[in-house]
């Protein structure tokens, strides 16, 4: 009949408002400054540096200034002086350091090269967005300082991502034990063959007349 | 007469009583100007009210239908959202375009409040809660229903824009259309109750059918179709959705409303708003039994809360259509209106006129003139219906 259709509609409407007021779950928004948003896991917006302590984060700093993301950065937004001397890193090896490590996040793009190309793990992305001031310039510009964030922060923002990350440079270092170890068996089996070698030589020593 | 009823006497006069103790101790010849000032104030104050939170009222119904939870910052449940609106759309700057008249540019909307305002002088708001007792109400407040028509095409006209212009005529068109089925409609009511005064076809309501159902018009077959035909009338009159034409604000640019910025731009919003509530009230007077009650034991609850109880149902229910309906096209608009709103109107005259003449049939009878009227209005309905949507069908859509 000729007008049904009209009503089904208003049924339809009569239950979403009635819906809405006993099912939360109905809701599409949050009401925002109040209850936060549950961002998702791959979530991602502007990078940070990963430092291994929280409570030293410039000693600590994954990044050698190898200055590798700043010449792969796309809008080139990353800014990157190298330290004159060397300080040892989290592993106690002596490494260059960032004296400058500047990010302009006016100019960041957000694309997550700088991430990929890193050999180091050091610098990652963050979820933070609540990141308006009143100040187009000097408050953009992020120094070295307010990028830092402890890796235990990486491991809540991208829990998989991060234990992956952590994996891989344990297993490296690990590696890099062995074969430190291993280096230094062979060089002590080297040394003891180089020291042997005189005694046990010592009858052959004269040669055969020919 | 017991307490309680003396009681509900008082509430019932409490207006009345209110008014002679402002206007009591002036001297006679002045009484009724500020009778009527104050009626004016106390109407202009009220439905100001009522504008006020039936745009929050709308705005929390939407969102509440779109699941989520509509304005909520301004005060508990955002109470004070239309004061903040108010603020904002009278500190907005008032732009008139160069080449406006500028003359008429400022009184379109004037004139558009003016006669929506005019409208509620006749309405019954209560037993005796009538501004103007008009032996010709109900032709009084259609005149000054139609005159907005009028400040729509001015303001069109005056804005010197040619979407303005267009969008006035589509306006017009519409408005005219829809004024016909709207006329159509209530001459059924005055058919039946002999006179134009609305007090008095409020009072033709009265009185119990087997002691407990209103004898209020809806509940009659030529009633309901003609509630159905005005109350449709009425949506598109008052330019809601799915009748939102002329001003269609996800398709053209606000229509007839594109050069009007901050307190012109509310004015308009009012006038709409105001129309919307008198039609409404004048449905609630023509078809719902005005101010009475619905049972009988309900009596005791004064009149004027009745009126609006009516009317604000009525008005939820404008608010409800408008989330549930996508808007028309304009030919299908038109096509609605001369092709089944108006012949479905005129067949109504028909019904009434022949449950005016029946109104002497008793006992069986009396069930025969009800079926042969439920026909009249029931078969027009679907054969018009099904001519007009032959061919129409379901729609398949196609994706590229």
């Amino acid at each position: 009949m000729l007008g049904t259709g009209l009503l089904k509609g208003l049924g339809v409407t009569a239950k979403n408002f009635v819906g809405s007021y006993h099912d939360p779950e109905r809701y599409t928004t949050i009401e925002y400054p109040e209850v936060k948003p549950k961002l998702p896991e791959a979530y991602r917006n502007f990078p940070f540096l990963v430092t291994e302590n929280a409570m030293d984060p410039m000693g600590t700093l994954r990044c050698v200034a190898c200055q590798i993301c700043e010449k792969e950065c796309p809008p080139q937004c990353i800014y990157i002086e190298k330290s004159k001397d060397k300080k040892p890193d989290a592993s106690g090896k002596m490494q260059i350091y960032p004296a400058i490590f500047d990010i302009d996040t006016s100019v960041c793009m957000s694309c997550q090269i700088c991430v990929e190309v890193c050999p180091f793990d050091a610098i990652k992305m963050d979820q933070v967005f609540e990141i308006a001031t009143t100040d187009r310039y000097d408050a953009l510009l992020l120094r070295r300082e307010q990028l830092a964030k402890p890796n235990s922060y990486y491991q809540s923002i991208h829990p998989t991502e991060a234990a992956e990350v952590d994996g891989r440079l344990a297993a490296d270092r690990k590696a890099a034990e062995e074969k430190a170890k291993a280096a230094a068996a062979a060089k002590a089996a080297a040394a003891k063959a180089a020291a042997a070698a005189p005694a046990a030589e010592a009858p052959k020593t004269p040669p055969p007349a020919a | 007469m017991n307490a309680a009823f003396l009681a509900t006497l008082s509430l019932e006069l409490l207006p009345a009583q209110l008014r002679d103790m402002v206007t009591g101790w002036l001297p006679e010849p002045w009484r009724w100007l500020v009778n009527s000032i104050l009626a004016i104030a106390v109407i202009l104050a009220s439905f100001g009210l009522l504008f006020a939170y039936l745009t929050l009222a709308e705005r929390k119904i939407l969102g509440r239908v779109q699941n989520r939870p509509g304005p909520n910052r301004t005060g508990y449940f955002g109470l004070l959202q239309p004061f903040a609106d108010g603020v904002k759309a009278l500190t907005k700057e008032d732009i008139v375009p160069r080449g406006a008249d500028h003359l008429l540019h400022f009184l379109a909307p004037v004139a558009l409040l003016a006669f929506s305002i005019m409208t509620f002088a006749v309405l019954p708001f209560g037993r005796n809660l009538v501004a103007v007792e008009l032996d010709a109400g109900v032709l009084y407040f259609f005149a000054a229903g139609a005159a907005t028509e009028l400040a729509v095409f001015m303001a069109g006209w005056a804005s010197h824009n040619k979407y303005s212009l267009l969008a006035a005529m589509r306006a017009l068109a519409q408005l005219i259309s829809y004024e016909l089925p709207l006329l159509l409609s209530f001459v059924p009511v005055i058919m039946i109750a002999g006179s134009l005064s609305t007090q008095e076809i409020v009072h033709r309501q009265s009185g119990w059918m087997f002691g407990f159902v209103p004898q209020w018009h809806v509940l009659t077959p030529w009633g309901f179709a003609g509630f159905a035909i005005f109350m449709t009338a009425a949506l598109a009159e008052s330019n809601r959705s799915p009748f939102d034409l002329p001003e269609a604000e996800s398709e053209l640019i606000a229509g007839h409303l594109t050069e009007y910025s901050g307190f012109k731009y509310a004015l308009f919003f009012m006038a709409e708003y105001f129309g919307m509530c008198a039609l409404c009230g004048m449905a609630v007077t023509l078809f719902l039994g005005g101010w009475q009650a619905p049972l009988p034991f309900l009596e005791f609850i004064p009149s004027y809360v009745w009126f609006a109880t009516k009317m604000l149902t009525l008005l939820l229910g404008f608010i409800w259509v408008r989330c549930t309906f996508p808007r028309l096209r304009i030919d299908q608009l038109t096509r609605f209106a001369w092709k089944f709103l108006v012949p479905l109107a005129l067949i109504n005259l028909g019904t009434t006129a022949f449950w005016s003449l029946t109104s002497g049939w008793t006992g069986g009878l009396q069930i025969a003139r009800w079926l042969v009227a439920i026909a009249l209005v029931v078969i027009p309905f679907q054969l018009i219906g099904r001519k007009l949507s032959a061919g129409l069908g379901p729609r398949t859509y196609r994706y590229a």
